[in-house]
């Protein structure tokens, strides 16, 4: 518990850190947001009309001024105004939040459901023929770029089954849960296959070194057979890595997946927020990024958390 | 009848080509129900392999039986052939009929599981027992390797207990179905001496309660003297020699057995100290190290902001002197703060108090500024695998500001050449070399420096037997040529009693007894080295009964201020005294 309040205790400094970072960052960009919501026409702004268009902004200021007084809304739970929805930024990142989490969490389950019985098997017919083939198949899945894996989807679908991806306008999950799906299934099996592979690799490995510990080789001077010194011995003293590894790509499909989003047409955060950087939208730019790094250290809290559930001699916060 | 197991020619190869690959080439015995056979050998002599293919788990260690036969007769009196075997019915023996227990109870057990669920594991599979019966079942076996408060420690995960209390578990686990064989793979070797003995008495008497047979592989044939009714010495894959106990300890045929029965250290109560460079009674010379009321304490630290609330102890008021020339000893158990003593003497930790004053007198001219090196326990360990072993040996000198030029090369080539090593050595790496010979390096790099005081930590512990002898010769070679001080740190009494001309007793972070090497081995007068010398296996004590003894070692955990009581001496002859007991 105590460990738990020293952890959350830090998100704050964290958070700042963050968002200093990305508040300089996106100003070193060159242009502003009336350059870009204007286009070629912004040339023809007086400077007089120019200054005053900044002063509504509130860009006109030194950027430490501008930070302060983002930090003081940000106090009071607001996060800014996004200048190309013209509303605020938390209203348009929770919208398109719950697709991007559920995207996530589809991905990461066809990742563990197929990745860790993979690596299981493998690791269990070290050096055999099925193996490699495993090994063949998981090294094709880290190496296969999502784009091309996302557009061989839709071609064989469509051309061998005459069937299209639902594109269209999103269905959340409680409204219409079967179009839903239709429309996040593939995206999902997109990401999941090259989420997979590394989990593949990875449960491999770490189920290679347990099957050559000591204790092993005890479950089996007791009799154990081989199915139960698997899945009952050696897996969960796997399963460290295979959290590490699950934890991390979960919390980057939590930022969102730009391309992926894009192919199959999905409102997504990624698509959202490259948007914003290109339309130089600050507090859109500003308040999305502090949320992914909020979720990424949730993410990292509950990997360490599950550390603790799957191995006692793991004890959180002793020095 | 047929004997409960008969193994006749086995043949065990590694490897793609197992064939060519041999490490056991063919062995055989008989052992008869109720009986127990030592199998005594070195590492690498086939010992643990010959064990592991009684119950076929060689297979899963890349092992593969290439020809001989394993015949075990069964309580029904039909008679398993193992090697013909398949893997279901074999999962059916092991466990029922044949237990097995592992060098390294710390990592023999499954670190997420706890200890009830692991040894009702073996009800479940071979009993069929279930829930609150299996259970039962599982406290009961705990009662019988005597653990103490057995209902509550099933819940405990093994990171909780002590080496000793999860060897006694593992031996619970192996018992648990009353196989009529026990296999034994040096259980002992990993524990404590006092714990070594706890253990080898339990085993005595389970093995009276119980009549099963017990195959005890060691490479202590000391330990073997008081539990084994046949002796099997195995070297390089082969059984050089087999017989009843009594003739092989005291009528050996084989050159081997007879080099592991006197070449080896065996602890002779005294009897084996050396002669020579004993301390003489002037007060003229001045000590090499001198270390005066040290103390190393840890803080634990607990609550929010991990303020300290408490100590470890871990050495408390320890104060000896070294002269030059001489080997001190510290002997003590596992956690009993003699290692932390060499490490504050070196500065690897920094103590809390205490004063050391080391080199106050240089033996030699030539001696230099940091008089005080160290050898460390694991020869394999604490070589840089990436460097070569000219870097290894100039490492000190350039870490002291020196230069290597054609002096050092002709002091690395030197000290090579004085340690048994050729001089090609300097090109080749760590890997190249054995176990010896890599300590041997070890002892070359921490002369390289001219010391007057040498830290052996454990120096000879990992070799095996008979390259610990050759090591220990070396070292007091090099005592008398170079009037080195050795302060020799370690558990094993045997090796103690041939190199060390004073001993320090250390407990619980306190010497409880020092002197001369002769009257401490001889005449024990703390209760604790009484404990210590009384639970040295050796050949004279054959067939001894073990007491079990589970008195525990204090906490060395103390709250924030606590200072011990100032010790009091009791004086034994001019060269020996003890710590008043309370």
């Amino acid at each position: 518990m105590n460990y738990l309040m020293r952890r959350l205790a830090t998100f704050p400094l964290v958070l700042i850190g963050v968002s200093v970072l990305v508040f300089v960052a996106i100003r070193m960009v060159p242009g502003d947001s009336i350059t870009a919501m204007l286009g070629t026409e912004a040339g023809l702004l007086t400077p007089a009309q120019r200054d005053a268009l900044a002063a509504y902004f509130g860009i006109d200021q030194p950027w430490f001024i501008q930070y302060w007084r983002w930090v003081l809304g940000l106090l009071h739970g607001n996060l800014g105004i996004s200048v190309t929805y013209g509303k605020p930024v938390l209203d348009v990142i929770l919208e398109r939040f719950p697709l991007t989490l559920e995207l996530a969490l589809l991905a990461m389950i066809i990742a563990l459901a197929v990745g860790m019985p993979a690596g299981v098997f493998a690791a269990t017919h070290n050096e055999k023929l099925s193996d490699l083939g495993v090994r063949v198949v998981a090294m094709i899945g880290q190496s296969t770029p999502n784009f091309v894996l996302a557009l061989l989807i839709i071609y064989t679908l469509s051309a061998g089954f005459g069937v299209l991806p639902t594109m269209g306008a999103f269905s959340p999950l409680w409204q219409d849960p079967l179009r839903n799906l239709s429309q996040l299934l593939l995206p999902a099996v997109t990401l999941g296959f090259a989420f997979a592979a590394s989990v593949t690799r990875i449960s491999r490995s770490a189920m290679l070194d347990v099957l050559s510990d000591d204790y092993v080789r005890t479950a089996r001077s007791k009799g154990a057979s081989n199915r139960t010194v698997i899945w009952r011995h050696a897996l969960p003293n796997a399963l460290i890595p295979v959290v590490t590894l699950s934890g991390i790509e979960f919390g980057y499909l939590l930022g969102g997946a730009v391309i992926v989003e894009q192919i199959y047409a999905l409102p997504g955060l990624g698509r959202m927020i490259l948007d914003a950087i290109l339309q130089r939208d600050y507090a859109l730019v500003q308040g999305s990024v502090l949320f992914i790094a909020f979720n990424f250290m949730i993410v990292n809290l509950l990997v360490d958390l599950a550390y603790v559930a799957l191995d006692p001699r793991i004890r959180l916060g002793e020095r | 009848m047929m004997p409960l197991l008969s193994i006749t020619d086995l043949r065990v190869g590694f490897g793609r080509n197992p064939e060519a690959n041999e490490v056991v080439r063919g062995v055989g015995f008989d052992l008869a129900e109720g009986e127990t056979l030592a199998i005594v050998g070195e590492s690498g002599s086939g010992k643990s392999v010959t064990a592991l293919s009684i119950n076929r788990l060689v297979d899963y260690g890349g092992g593969r039986i290439t020809g001989g036969s394993i015949k075990l007769r069964r309580a029904d009196n039909s008679v398993f052939d193992l090697l013909t075997a398949t893997e279901p019915q074999l999962t059916k023996i092991r466990g029922a009929e044949i237990g097995m227990i592992f060098q390294e109870p710390m990592t023999s057990l499954n670190p997420v599981l706890t200890i009830g669920t692991q040894i009702e594991e073996s009800f479940r599979l071979h009993r069929g027992l279930t829930g609150r019966q299996a259970t039962a079942a599982a406290k009961d076996a705990l009662d019988r390797v005597r653990i103490p408060d057995a209902a509550r420690r099933l819940e405990y995960t093994p990171n909780q207990l002590s080496g000793g209390m999860l060897q006694r578990v593992m031996i619970a686990m192996a018992l648990a179905c009353n196989p009529r064989l026990l296999i034994a793979d040096e259980p002992t070797t990993a524990l404590d001496v006092t714990v070594q003995a706890q253990i080898m008495a339990l085993l005595a008497e389970l093995k009276r309660e119980t009549g099963m047979s017990m195959i005890f592989i060691t490479h202590d044939i000391g330990l073997v003297a008081g539990i084994a009714d046949k002796i099997m010495v195995m070297q390089g894959g082969e059984a050089v020699e087999q017989g009843e106990l009594n003739q092989i300890l005291d009528h050996p045929q084989h050159p081997y057995t007879q080099h592991l029965l006197h070449a080896v250290p065996h602890f002779a109560s005294g009897r084996a100290t050396r002669s020579d460079g004993r301390r003489e009674q002037d007060k003229g010379t001045e000590p090499a190290l001198k270390v005066d009321g040290l103390v190393v304490r840890f803080p634990v630290k607990s609550g929010f902001f991990g303020r300290a609330s408490g100590a470890v102890h871990a050495v408390d008021g320890v104060d000896f002197d070294l002269m030059p020339g001489e080997t001190l000893a510290i002997v003590g158990e596992s956690g009993s703060g003699k290692s932390t003593t060499a490490r504050a003497i070196l500065g690897l930790v920094r103590s809390t108090r205490g004063t050391f004053s080391a080199g106050a007198r240089k033996a030699a001219a030539e001696q230099s500024a940091l008089p005080v090196q160290m050898v460390f326990q694991n020869p394999y360990a604490s070589l840089n695998p990436r460097l070569s072993i000219a870097s290894i040996l100039a490492e000190p000198v350039i870490a002291t500001g020196g230069r290597v030029n054609a002096q050092t090369r002709t002091k690395m080539a030197a000290l090579l050449k004085r340690v048994g090593l050729p001089e090609s050595s300097l090109e080749r790496y760590p890997h190249e070399f054995s176990g010896g010979q890599r300590q041997r390096l070890c002892i070359a790099r921490a002369l390289m420096l001219n010391p007057s005081v040498v830290v052996l930590d454990e120096a000879v512990s990992a070799l095996d037997v008979s390259v610990q002898a050759r090591v220990l010769e070396l070292l007091v070679e090099l005592q008398r040529e170079f009037g080195l001080a050795y302060l020799f740190i370690s558990h094993d009494m045997a090796v103690v009693e041939r190199i060390a001309h004073r001993i320090a007793v250390i407990y619980a972070g306190q010497i409880v007894e020092i002197g001369d090497a002769t009257s401490v081995l001889s005449e024990p007068k703390h209760s604790y080295t009484k404990k210590l010398i009384a639970a040295v296996p050796t050949i004279d004590r054959r067939r001894e009964h073990f007491e079990l003894d589970t008195r525990q070692v204090p906490s060395l955990v103390r709250p924030l201020g606590f200072e011990p009581e100032p010790a009091r001496w009791d004086e034994f002859g001019p060269d020996h005294r003890a710590r008043v007991e309370a």
